[in-house]
């Protein structure tokens, strides 16, 4: 798929309150891209919340609903079975909630909400803290990284949530990334098409809140895959097809890059580098992501 | 578009819901459509939807909305589109 | 109409049923169970036809009941103390949300210590969550509020969620004979829901966004207008039920033998009915005493007290405390009567913990009020009464 053959449809309307160089909406663009007009929302307390913009107006062309931040899951639940009894069983619907809202507070509803079955498709934009309120860690940060609230660097690694969703054997899931856009919108247009619960997580590079310079989301979102910190794959009936680089690097076909060369661009890492290289701690780092490719090789090579 | 009269948070869509975010912009992204390969990168991964794709595929930038992330000019391999400060004389 | 005898959650799950909601979302707790197995129940038979989601806890009931009814349809569910505890974020939701979803509440005391007895501190505690909140005293009251309920939340000038509230154990599994109408009546008495905003991939609005100041204001100034537009609702919805059916439980508040009494005991739910077996020997004793039955609270019948309170003194007992203050029912009987009035009124606190309050335990507190020896605030069963 070249992008050229993307829709042009497009459902983010310009001139919303979101960040330059944000890596939400270009998820949101690809993603209301894939799914089409018929398409309902629910988004818990996250960036997007904001980034709808100002009552009484929106930045979104197709139904919006904002519920608690806990509660995305348990949300769409409720408006798939409120049209499903309306016969309205052609609609997508969508939860969209950040990394916060689903590896912490929102994984409760999301757990229930795919074991229940629920035909719906739960979007986790990944930016690896909670940025809406300003930086702090979340289960999604990973080693490390600077925020707010780990002001020395995050000392646990982030939690696996693709381990965890596929503990839900639920008939679709997958990793993307907002560098990659036909992958995402090829795994969007994917899950739209399966029934019953769907989990698509895109990586999400953010740059107030990593520190970077807002022109580089998407080569940080291209480093977090070349160097391994991020994988592409889709999860089908239980069956891991890796996608992209990601499949080389599990293959062996390609070295993944040195994590430094994704690490030294953020200024959450920046103590990693100054006032002296920490050698110890970019090794912890680099052996941890060795160890996952590791295990997803065990598994599913 | 339906109103509804209810007294609730119901927000309807608009282009500029929270004004004219091209005023936000530093740096304006200008574009050489002499160079211009329509690849469309600047178009797919514009956040903000102001990489307009026309019919032929060539591009043009809304300034109204653009705010002036760079993007654009860092994703276009045959450096078509350059990052210039706003208010710079030509 | 036939008969039903059965427990008040039964009857409950009878009544929601027959009001045919798209969507129930719930989460067992005891004392609520039996309610939502009844519902459960309906499903296997055909009865129900809508969708059961059984969700991983309160807070997604609640949350899944937003969503359904945010696509246009009807919703129920049911809970109880510590389950609506954990949904308070989503009551506050549903109400800005102005969603009519319709809930009954098991009062049920909160823990710690566990105890699964009944006491009003858990549907006390979600007083200001904008929720129109009613007392049931028998299960009869509790299938046709559970039925008057969906009228009322769902009128286009109201269009707030309802909360129908009634005693663990006491009503929740004990079995009375309820009416029961044929099912077009009830569908002649709730028509199908008219929303007045909803989901709809054909007029693509946003929900709940950010609101400045000035708007969020005006939210919450209609959601007062509409309370105060259900207690002129409410009397109208009885009268009608009564007219149709033959029954009526009373409006905001239930009256009885208020006419001449110069003593009006105030209380809610199954003390509420146990009141009236004190009233009656009390008057055999020759004190002119009357009922009036706080049936709904949220809206509270400000007005009718205040009227009750130019003719008498007043006697609130309170099966809940606001710690720090007083009982809740206490407090709002006081604020009607102020600067309007020179009605004492006296509280009694009783019956926390699920502690039984006899007709018996009635007649001494009301006995302490005529006597002059009543303190304006006494713990029932502490100091001697």
């Amino acid at each position: 798929m070249a992008i050229k053959n993307l829709p042009r449809e497009e459902c983010y309307l310009p001139g919303s309150a979101a960040c330059p160089g944000c890596p939400a909406t270009m998820a949101l663009r690809i993603t209301f891209k894939a799914l089409g007009k018929n398409t309902m929302m629910i988004v818990p307390a996250c960036c997007t919340a904001v980034i709808e913009s100002l009552h009484p107006h929106t930045s979104f062309d197709i139904p919006t609903m904002n519920i608690a931040f806990e509660a995305a899951a348990a949300g769409a639940s409720g408006v798939e079975a409120g049209l499903r009894m309306q016969g309205k069983t052609d609609t997508t619907v969508v939860a969209w909630a950040g990394d916060g809202g689903t590896y912490d507070i929102g994984i409760q509803a999301l757990s229930g909400a795919l074991e229940r079955g629920t035909n719906f498709i739960y979007i986790c934009y990944n930016n690896e803290i909670y940025s809406n309120t300003g930086i702090q860690r979340s289960g999604a940060t990973p080693y490390g990284a600077w925020t707010t609230t780990t002001v020395g660097g995050k000392t646990e690694f982030r939690k696996e949530m693709g381990e965890i969703i596929q503990a839900h054997h639920i008939p679709y899931a997958a990793q993307t990334c907002i560098a990659y856009p036909e992958d995402m919108y090829k795994k969007l247009v994917k899950a739209k098409g399966i029934k019953g619960p769907k989990y698509i997580e895109i990586m999400a590079p953010c740059p107030p809140g990593w520190r970077f310079s807002m022109e580089k989301t998407v080569e940080m979102g291209t480093m977090a895959v070349e160097t391994g910190a991020w994988a592409l794959y889709e999860v089908e009936n239980d069956k891991v097809t890796f996608n992209g680089k990601s499949k080389l690097i599990l293959e062996k076909k390609i070295e993944r890059k040195p994590i430094e060369d994704w690490i030294k661009h953020q200024g959450r890492f920046r103590h990693l580098f100054k006032p002296k290289k920490d050698v110890k701690r970019i090794k912890t780092i680099e052996d941890h992501i060795d160890l996952i490719w590791e295990r997803y090789r065990k598994r599913h090579l | 578009m339906k109103k509804y009269d209810v007294v609730t948070t119901i927000s309807y869509p608009k282009k500029g819901a929270m004004g004219k975010t091209g005023t936000w912009r530093v740096f304006r992204p200008i574009l050489d459509k002499v160079k211009c390969v329509k690849c469309l990168r600047c178009w797919i991964y514009c956040p903000e939807a102001t990489v307009i794709r026309n019919k032929d595929d060539t591009v043009d930038i809304d300034y109204e909305y653009c705010k002036g992330c760079g993007i654009c000019a860092n994703v276009c391999k045959v450096k078509a589109i350059t990052m210039e400060r706003e208010g710079k004389k030509k | 109409m036939s008969v039903m005898i059965d427990t008040g959650n039964y009857i409950a799950a009878k009544a929601a049923v027959m009001a045919r909601p798209a969507v129930v979302p719930a989460y067992p707790i005891t004392p609520q169970t039996t309610l939502v197995e009844g519902i459960a129940n309906y499903v296997k038979t055909g009865e129900f036809k809508g969708e059961y989601i059984c969700v991983e806890s309160e807070h997604s009931a609640m949350a899944a009941c937003i969503g359904a009814s945010a696509t246009g349809v009807r919703t129920f569910t049911g809970t109880s103390s510590h389950g609506l505890l954990l949904m308070h974020e989503m009551l506050h939701w549903a109400a800005l949300a102005r969603l009519p979803i319709v809930m009954c509440n098991i009062n049920r005391v909160v823990g710690p210590g566990w105890n699964i007895w009944t006491d009003e501190n858990d549907s006390i505690s979600q007083r200001d969550t904008g929720w129109i909140q009613f007392y049931c005293s028998s299960n009869q009251e509790i299938f046709d509020t559970v039925i008057q309920s969906f009228k009322l939340a769902e009128h286009e000038k109201v269009q707030l969620p309802v909360m129908i509230s009634y005693n663990a154990f006491i009503l929740s599994h004990t079995s009375m004979p309820v009416y029961v109408p044929d099912q077009k009546d009830v569908d002649n008495f709730i028509p199908k829901r008219i929303p007045k905003w909803k989901l709809d991939v054909d007029n693509p609005i946003t929900f709940g966004n950010i609101i400045l100041p000035a708007a969020y204001e005006k939210v919450r100034k209609d959601m007062q207008d509409s309370q105060e537009y259900a207690k002129k609702l409410i009397p109208e919805i009885s009268k009608e039920w009564k007219k149709q059916f033959g029954r009526h439980h009373g409006d905001l508040l239930e009256l009885y033998k208020c006419e001449d009494a110069g003593y009006i005991l105030l209380s809610m739910g199954a003390i509420g009915a146990e009141s009236k077996v004190s009233i009656d020997n009390l008057r055999k004793e020759g004190i002119k005493i009357g009922l009036a039955r706080v049936r709904c609270f949220r809206p509270f019948p400000r007005e009718e007290v205040l009227k009750l309170g130019k003719q008498a003194d007043l006697i609130v007992i309170d099966r809940n405390i606001s710690v720090g203050m007083e009982g809740a029912v206490f407090t709002e009987v006081k604020a009607a009567l102020y600067n309007n009035s020179d009605a004492k009124a006296y509280g009694f606190i009783a019956g926390l913990g699920g502690k039984d309050v006899t007709f018996g335990d009635i007649e001494k507190m009301c006995k302490k009020v005529v006597n002059g020896k009543a303190k304006q605030l006494e713990w029932f069963g502490f100091e001697g009464v």
